[in-house]
């Protein structure tokens, strides 16, 4: 492998070093199930933390805090115990609305076309974690659309809904969008080596703000990068076998 | 209406609904009492024939199975947890019906096999997925020919109306929720004011029914020959325990002693309080798995996973799964 091909990222290793430094500072980042990329970002950001930060992610033997079954999650989520956590959907709109039921008009619920395996818990998660980040791979109008077809949990609420948390980015294999919450709309705050302006437009059937310049997301510089491919893979292995096969190959596997 | 039955959203199915469907437990005889603690002395592994004492009794996994009838409300942990996959096998072969499951708060295999069996009325999750092996195939196509009813929640709802009916009161309020479509499928949920808020202000918030099933089964580690149950850090199983109105347990074995006697045990263990009987099935949680016992078995799962994508291919994958699993005793 040249040295070029060594520093290109995957589209999995773009996302995880866009959403890595949106956790700088933070105390307390949680991880749900099935959510090897989040994870990952998750624990290259406490690694650059130098020990200030916890990552909780459910799923794993050692990164796991929880004591108190399923429930405590939420209940430390509630209490504003959780700074960040990751949330996706089967459908995005550009109000940040997400959709983790199912496709068609929903007069014809439960008999969707499509049907996702549900909620989980991101109608309560999205209201009260300060900073919570769509991810969703896939970046294509199937997946981010216009309106969602059911709203599993909205991007927004009225004043009067208590709310303190919320969507702050939503981050795909192209690009990164940021969200304003007075606006309830997306802005494109980057796009992801090799990837235009236009050909977002062109994947995204949603409206969202575009600045006059377009910067690429950030690479991870190189000592990040080995981290990353490093002992963080190492450790992704221990929760996310399969991922970790797939992204950084069979030396990682254990 | 009896509290946290939902109210059927979707009248316009033919099929029942749980709110129809005989909830009924099984005839009173085969009903144990448990509503006194086990003194310990003289406590031993319990039989058939001294179920009506405190210490729940040891059946076989078929009998165990038994309990669960036709129309029965039954809460079932998610795969991560402690899956009772041995009687899930049996209820299949027994073709039971109309059962109305709750994962808590998700569910996978056992509901995906269960639905392809045809035993499945109506079910309530906060998610239904095979997790890594893929969307649920069983459950998809059988909401799609709109054969069971949907119950969409999300995770902390279903903690929330277990923890209710754990406290015997008849909701507890709950963030987020206000503007989900879930709150237009779930008209059982509903919005009220917060009576405490401060003067003037508006507080809107979401109450959840109480959640009370008639069984809550699953599959633990090791039991004591009082019946206690130990289940580590597992405590989403407790809660099922808690707030069931039975609950049957399978277990890998049965253990010397009394659980409760180790304070380092005695906080992970479910009381006999609550249990209303036991089964003693090694690999009982196969091929899903048991935390820090055995793993899952992999290939088994994408096995299944692959098969169930089809009908044919499910009632092939039953076949072959039933003629391997268990025979009653």
């Amino acid at each position: 492998m040249s040295t070029q091909d060594q520093a290109r990222l995957s589209n999995a290793e773009n996302m995880i070093a866009a959403i890595a430094p949106m956790l700088r500072g933070l105390g307390h980042v949680a991880v749900g199930s099935q959510s090897p990329i989040p994870g990952s970002a998750a624990l290259l950001a406490q690694a650059l933390s130098g020990g200030t930060m916890r990552v909780s992610i459910l799923g794993s033997r050692e990164q796991n805090p929880f004591t108190d079954g399923g429930r405590e999650l939420f209940d430390c989520a509630g209490q504003g115990r959780i700074d960040a956590f990751f949330l996706s959907g089967g459908q995005i709109d550009g109000a940040a609305n997400i959709n983790l039921v199912g496709t068609g008009d929903i007069e014809t619920y439960p008999r969707h076309q499509q049907r996702f395996p549900g909620s989980f818990g991101s109608a309560y998660l999205y209201f009260v974690v300060p900073r919570v980040i769509l991810f969703r791979e896939e970046h294509t109008p199937r997946t981010l659309v216009r309106a969602v077809d059911f709203i599993s949990a909205p991007g927004t609420s009225a004043p009067e809904v208590y709310r303190p948390g919320g969507p702050h980015a939503l981050v795909t294999s192209r690009c990164v969008f940021s969200f304003d919450k007075p606006t309830a709309r997306f802005t494109l705050l980057s796009v992801h080596p090799g990837v235009t302006v236009d050909e977002v437009r062109a994947c995204t059937g949603f409206d969202y703000a575009v600045p006059p310049v377009v910067p690429q997301t950030p690479a991870p510089d190189a000592s990040t990068l080995a981290l990353l491919r490093g002992d963080i893979a190492q450790m992704v292995a221990k929760t996310y076998p399969a991922f970790a096969l797939k992204t950084w190959g069979n030396s990682i596997a254990q | 209406m009896q509290a946290g039955r939902p109210v059927d959203p979707h009248p316009q199915h033919k099929v029942p609904s749980p709110a129809r469907i005989d909830l009924r437990l099984p005839p009173a005889k085969k009903t144990p009492k448990y509503c006194r603690y086990p003194t310990g002395k003289g406590a031993s592994i319990g039989t058939e024939k001294n179920m009506l004492t405190s210490t729940p009794p040891v059946i076989s996994v078929g009998a165990l199975a038994a309990r669960i009838a036709n129309g029965a409300k039954v809460v079932l942990p998610p795969d991560y947890s402690g899956c009772a996959m041995a009687v899930v096998a049996e209820l299949m072969r027994r073709r039971v019906r109309d059962l109305h499951l709750i994962g808590a708060p998700v569910i996978g295999f056992q509901a995906d096999q269960l639905i392809g069996a045809g035993c499945v009325a109506g079910i309530e999750a906060a998610a239904i997925t095979l997790g890594e092996h893929g969307l649920a195939p069983r459950f998809t196509a059988a909401l799609k020919r709109g054969e069971i009813e949907m119950w969409d929640a999300t995770c902390p709802a279903i903690h929330a109306g277990l923890q209710a009916s754990e406290k015997g009161v008849p909701f507890m309020p709950m963030r987020g929720l206000i503007g989900s479509d879930l709150l237009r499928v779930r008209p059982d949920w509903k919005v009220i004011d917060n009576p405490l808020a401060e003067d003037g202000k508006r507080d809107p918030i979401a109450i959840i029914p109480a959640i009370r099933p008639d069984i809550a089964l699953f599959h633990a580690a090791k039991a004591d020959a009082h019946g206690n149950i130990w289940i580590g850090i597992r405590r989403e199983l407790m809660l099922m325990a808690h707030a069931s109105k039975s609950t049957l347990v399978t277990v890998e074995e049965i253990v010397e002693g009394n659980l409760l006697d180790d304070p380092a045990l005695a906080a992970g263990t479910i009381s006999s309080l609550y249990v209303t009987a036991l089964a003693v099935a090694p690999h009982g949680a196969a091929p899903i798995g048991l935390a820090d016992c055995y793993d899952a078995d992999g290939a088994a799962l994408a096995g299944y996973a692959t098969a169930a994508r089809t009908a044919d291919g499910f009632r092939d994958w039953l076949d072959r799964h039933l003629e391997r699993a268990l025979v009653p005793a």
